[in-house]
């Protein structure tokens, strides 16, 4: 109270006639808002705890609950808003960085809503995905530059490691430890049917997880936690993660108190001690000491696994990825400035990196400049929302996209955008035994599954639209592409030309 | 108004070939004559031909014809050319005034060889060289056009319907082993005469019926290997795609074609022959880009040969039949039965599957 | 034990000949990188100066370097030993989990750096020369020591910046170091000593110094005052 005080962003509003005082809202809710007067025996609810997680609301069984943005009279004005003023608020209070959780919440330009599809109309016929075959096989790797021929003049057909996927999504990298061994497992498991990868993080990967390696991708991240040799030839592919979307710049940092039980041993670090992440590897601090470490993988993996650079979308990201497609990297992935993250300082998040659409058209034409598009293969993160997404992120340039917060809305994410408390109410983004218990890996994996399910449908549909029957022909095709309310510049940048053009 | 290349337009065709497998030469006017009957697959915004075997007193040299807008830029791109190359021959190409034709620019023939110098400094061989050169000229010198570059063939196009265009150009008095014709219908007018078909890079060359749609991926990957799509065609892209296939990565034209038109993933995945599995998945991995989407007929031409090509889910029509040693292809029956009215076989090649005719060696 | 002339050959056919030896000697090496790097057990000697990233990820088994040995050694080693009887590049042991480093010269700059250890691994690095500035920066565990046999300043500047586990040693009373305020250095005592005394022994063992003569001059102990030392410094947003 006083001079810190913040009134709460939402309210917890009962309606008491709809109420049964079962006390379901009290047992949901990890945040402690929902109690039961002692003396009255009626709940109570301290909206300053609430995050609007929406637990309370989905379990109450009369709907009796709902949560309302609080209506108090908003602080500031149009230069200084409410959320800027109670940030410095709690930064006075505490002398604290500002720490966030899930993507930015700014409203920044999304290119792909304003990017159109094609489709085709008379001079070229529409192809139905119902009846027609339409293909989604996508692979990732290397690809040599000249065909080579045995002898005997048949072709030499042994390629650099690839990974196939039966359509071109992967789930991206998430740590357990940021989200909890369910989800975790959840992941593995949905990967593993749907014919995809997914991507362990650069929290280690746990032991029994091990039985998914044909559908995980390995992470090495600048803390090296958990990684070893039989963990590096445990998955499909290899990813060095240089940056995060969410966080271009800095490295991450577990708190202690996330750092329990499995956590622990699977990140080989002691219980409650810190794992940070140094902002760069230490062994790169330059270009030339990327292909080190690039190559120094492939020695230990001996060349059977492709290796990934994951890189966040920054200004200079034309250059940058063009320097990973010649440092041995099979597979270049870009995180753009939307991505999520478990947690990371605000100001970072909201004001750091550039949008993922501008990076990969950027990254996918300059490859394409110097000629070498076709060695590396393109992923693009950082808030791929729905199949339309994925399929505009194709036309643009990309293989394949990474998803993250889609797939953990699947799962039951509320985007409440409190993963850093580790309270998360819905069992993802905890390590609390009780919380991680709600997360039914069972459920888990059919939701992720549905909706990469629904996602195929969906791109087979835009594809066949378009009258393009497989993934390969999409790849880079801008023309199928029309801006919508764009400046020249950055029409020019996407490549593509406005509607009505 | 913009002109084609500096806009993309769409078209469908009529399509036709003819070829000896015994090497015997056969008058241009047999596949002009055969587009008579495919009128309607036509909107006389464009026709062209291509004769292999045309040139056979200047087999050892390339024949460039060439558009030009004006004297001036021939020119200058004459003088270009003496850097580099010997010129044995230079003169008009022969043409024949019909009402029907109209607006033509100058047109244009150089048989030409590469200097051996010039080679021996740049480090290219013959055929890199040339094609280099025809780049450098379609992307960089304006009003002048390279429409054919191979040795001992020729292609001859215009803006009109495709049997004009044969009697412009009095195709009659060229004899070839080999001929394709087009016969085009675009959607807007042109605005000049490169779009016309065949298009043709060193000896390919291409005639295509259908608009694909995976026209900007293989635009956007062949560029990446110095090609230049000036013209925003599909068939310009195809023809480059099939010189880097065949030329640069050393495919077989039925590797070429399994690229091109590769076989479903379904289908490959359910191949009992191992080793024509193992090549299938090899080609659609190392030339993801390459794959053609959208309908499509295509007519390759190459010193030797025909091949003859359908998109994989058979979009567009396309016929072969045969008399004798000769092979006729054509978007449709009647313009072969022009061609040879006791044409026998008369079939329809499957999707995707290739046709491959060749003249036996040491006839062309 | 055989010998094999690595001159003019490649890592990749290096590291090939070496999968499933025993052991062997590598003569004539020069720059080639990646020299052991994932192996499990046996042992190398090396002869001329091996590559960047000398046993990264080793697993086991001991890589002896006759003379000095480049940046990134034992990067993310696991287990195993590395021995190198001349000097070392920057970021030697760089996140190493466990095994062990012994170098008789002197260490480059971060040595050591996110050192950690898990269990049983508690890898440890003996320099006996001294060592560069960053020296245990963000270590999370195992064990440093600097012998600074040599005489003179035992490390450089900002030693153990971000320092939240394990503990470094360094011979000498630190007098002139400044070390951050999430440490503290005190001076050794006798259980200190005794703690990693068979790291030293072995050291000395190996390049041939007298044990003695080494522990009679003081030593400084330095270990973080916390686990989490970053745990203050944010607020939810």
């Amino acid at each position: 109270m006083g001079i810190d005080f913040i009134y709460p962003e939402y309210e917890v509003r009962r309606d008491p006639i709809r109420c049964i005082n079962c006390n379901a809202c009290v047992k949901q809710c990890s945040h402690g808002v929902h109690q039961t007067d002692e003396k009255s025996g009626g709940l109570m609810a301290d909206d300053s705890k609430c995050v609007n997680c929406q637990r309370c609301v989905s379990f109450c069984p009369t709907r009796a609950i709902k949560i309302v943005k609080s209506d108090c009279a908003p602080l500031g004005n149009m230069n200084w808003r409410q959320r800027t003023v109670h940030e410095i608020y709690k930064q006075a209070g505490t002398g604290g960085v500002l720490l966030s959780s899930m993507g930015s919440p700014k409203d920044m330009p999304v290119y792909w809503d304003r990017l159109l599809l094609n489709a085709s109309q008379v001079t070229n016929p529409p192809i139905d995905p119902l009846r027609e075959p339409m293909e989604t096989r996508v692979f990732l790797g290397q690809r040599p530059e000249r065909v080579q021929r045995k002898p005997d003049g048949s072709l030499d057909t042994s390629l650099p490691p690839m990974v196939e996927l039966s359509m071109p999504v992967m789930f991206s990298a998430m740590s357990y430890g940021s989200i909890s061994y369910n989800a975790h497992e959840a992941l593995a498991r949905a990967s593993e049917e749907l014919g995809i990868l997914y991507n362990t993080g650069e929290g280690g990967l746990h032991e029994d997880l091990y039985r998914y390696g044909a559908n995980t991708i390995v992470q090495v991240a600048s803390g090296r936690f958990g990684v070893h040799e039989r963990y590096l030839n445990a998955g499909a592919a290899i990813e060095i993660k240089m940056g995060q979307g969410a966080k271009p710049g800095i490295g991450g940092h577990l708190p202690g108190t996330k750092i329990v039980g499995d956590v622990s041993r699977t990140r080989m670090i002691p219980e409650g001690s810190d794992a940070i992440s140094p902002a760069p590897h230490h062994d790169i601090y330059s270009i030339e000491d990327l292909r080190q470490l690039v190559l120094s993988i492939k020695e230990v993996t001996e060349y059977k696994k492709p290796v990934i650079v994951k890189v966040a979308a920054v200004h200079n990201i034309a250059a940058i990825a063009s320097g990973i497609a010649r440092s041995g990297a099979d597979i270049i992935a870009i995180d753009g400035f939307r991505g999520g993250t478990g947690a990371a300082p605000t100001r970072i998040r909201d004001n750091v990196g550039i949008p993922i659409e501008l990076a990969l058209a950027a990254v996918d034409q300059r490859l394409r400049d110097e000629g070498i598009r076709g060695r590396v293969t393109l992923v693009a993160g950082g808030s791929i929302r729905s199949a339309a997404d994925v399929v505009k992120a194709v036309a643009l340039g990309a293989d394949a996209c990474y998803i993250a917060t889609a797939a953990m809305l699947s799962m039951g994410c509320h985007l409440c955008h409190t993963c850093q408390t580790g309270r998360c109410a819905w069992g993802i983004a905890t390590q609390d035994p009780e919380l991680v218990k709600r997360l039914d890996p069972d459920m888990a994996a059919k939701r992720l599954v549905n909706l990469m399910t629904a996602w195929r449908h969906e791109i087979k549909e835009l594809m066949g639209g378009m009258g393009i029957n497989s993934v390969e022909a999409l790849k880079g095709n801008r023309l199928m592409l029309r801006g919508i309310g764009l400046t020249q510049k950055e029409l020019d940048i996407l490549g593509v030309k406005h509607a009505g053009e | 108004m913009e002109i084609e290349g500096q806009v993309r337009i769409p078209s469908g065709c009529a399509i036709a070939a003819a070829i000896s497998r015994e090497g015997c030469g056969m008058p241009g006017s047999i596949v002009s004559e055969a587009m008579r009957p495919m009128h309607e697959r036509s909107n006389g915004l464009g026709g062209g031909f291509a004769g292999y075997g045309i040139y056979p007193e200047y087999r050892d040299f390339y024949a460039l014809h060439m558009f030009f807008d004006c004297r001036d830029t021939r020119k200058t791109c004459e003088a270009f050319l003496k850097e580099s190359f010997e010129l044995v021959q230079s003169e008009l190409i022969p043409t024949r005034k019909i009402p029907s034709i109209t607006g033509e620019p100058i047109i244009w023939r150089y048989f030409v060889s590469p200097l051996p110098s010039v080679l021996k400094s740049l480090q290219l061989d013959e055929k890199e060289f040339v094609a280099r050169t025809v780049m450098r000229i379609n992307a960089g010198m304006d009003g002048a056009f390279v429409f054919s570059s191979g040795k001992n063939m020729g292609a001859f196009k215009a803006v009109g319907y495709p049997e004009d265009v044969g009697e412009f150009y009095c195709l009659e008095e060229y004899s070839g082993y080999a001929w394709t014709a087009h016969g085009r219908y675009p959607t807007n007018t042109p605005g000049w005469w490169g779009g016309a078909h065949p298009f043709t890079l060193l000896d390919w060359s291409v005639v295509h019926n259908g608009e694909i749609s995976s026209y900007d991926a293989n635009r956007r990957y062949m560029e990446m290997f110095g090609y230049k799509c000036t013209l925003q065609t599909d068939t310009e892209v195809i023809t480059y795609m099939m010189d880097y296939l065949l030329r640069v990565q050393g495919l077989t034209l039925e590797e070429a074609a399994s690229v091109i038109a590769a076989p479903f993933w379904s289908t490959i995945d359910c191949k009992t022959d191992t080793a024509d599995r193992e090549k299938h998945v090899f080609l659609r991995k190392m030339f993801p880009s390459l794959l053609v989407t959208g309908p499509f007929s295509i007519v390759l031409g190459f010193t030797g040969g025909l091949m003859a090509l359908n998109d994989r889910l058979k979009l567009r029509s396309m016929v072969v039949g045969e008399k004798d040693d000769r092979v006729f292809i054509a978007s449709e029956e009647a313009a072969i039965r022009v061609m040879e009215p006791d044409a026998e076989n008369i079939w329809a090649p499957a999707g995707g599957q290739p046709v491959i005719i060749r003249v036996k060696e040491g006839a062309y | 034990m055989e010998t094999i002339n690595i001159e003019g050959l490649g890592y990749r056919e290096i590291n090939e000949k070496l999968r499933g030896t025993p052991g062997c000697r590598l003569a004539g090496c020069r720059g080639q990188r990646f020299i052991g790097a994932g192996m499990g057990h046996g042992a190398l000697i090396i002869d001329g100066v091996p590559g960047n990233a000398l046993g990264a990820y080793l697993n086991g088994g001991s890589i002896t370097v006759m003379g000095n040995a480049q940046d990134a050694v034992g990067d993310t080693m696991n287990a195993g030993e590395i021995i190198v009887h001349g000097s070392i590049g920057d970021a030697a042991g760089y996140a190493m989990r466990g095994g062990r480093i012994l170098v008789k010269g002197d260490a480059g700059y971060r040595a050591g750096i996110h050192m950690k250890a898990y269990e049983d691994k508690v890898p440890a690095m003996v320099i006996g020369g001294s060592a560069g500035s960053f020296l245990g920066e963000y270590q999370a565990g195992g064990i440093i020591i600097v012998l600074a046999i040599s005489g003179g300043r035992p490390v450089g500047n900002f030693p153990c910046t971000g320092m939240h586990g394990g503990k470094m040693l360094i011979r000498g009373d630190c007098g002139d170091i400044v070390f951050p305020d999430q440490v503290t250095a005190r001076p050794a005592e006798k259980g200190d000593l005794e703690a990693v005394s068979e790291h030293i022994r072995d050291f000395c063992e190996t390049f041939g110094y007298s044990m003695d003569e080494i522990l009679k001059s003081p030593f400084t102990i330095i270990t973080p005052d916390s686990k989490n030392p970053y745990k203050q410094m944010y607020v939810m947003n």
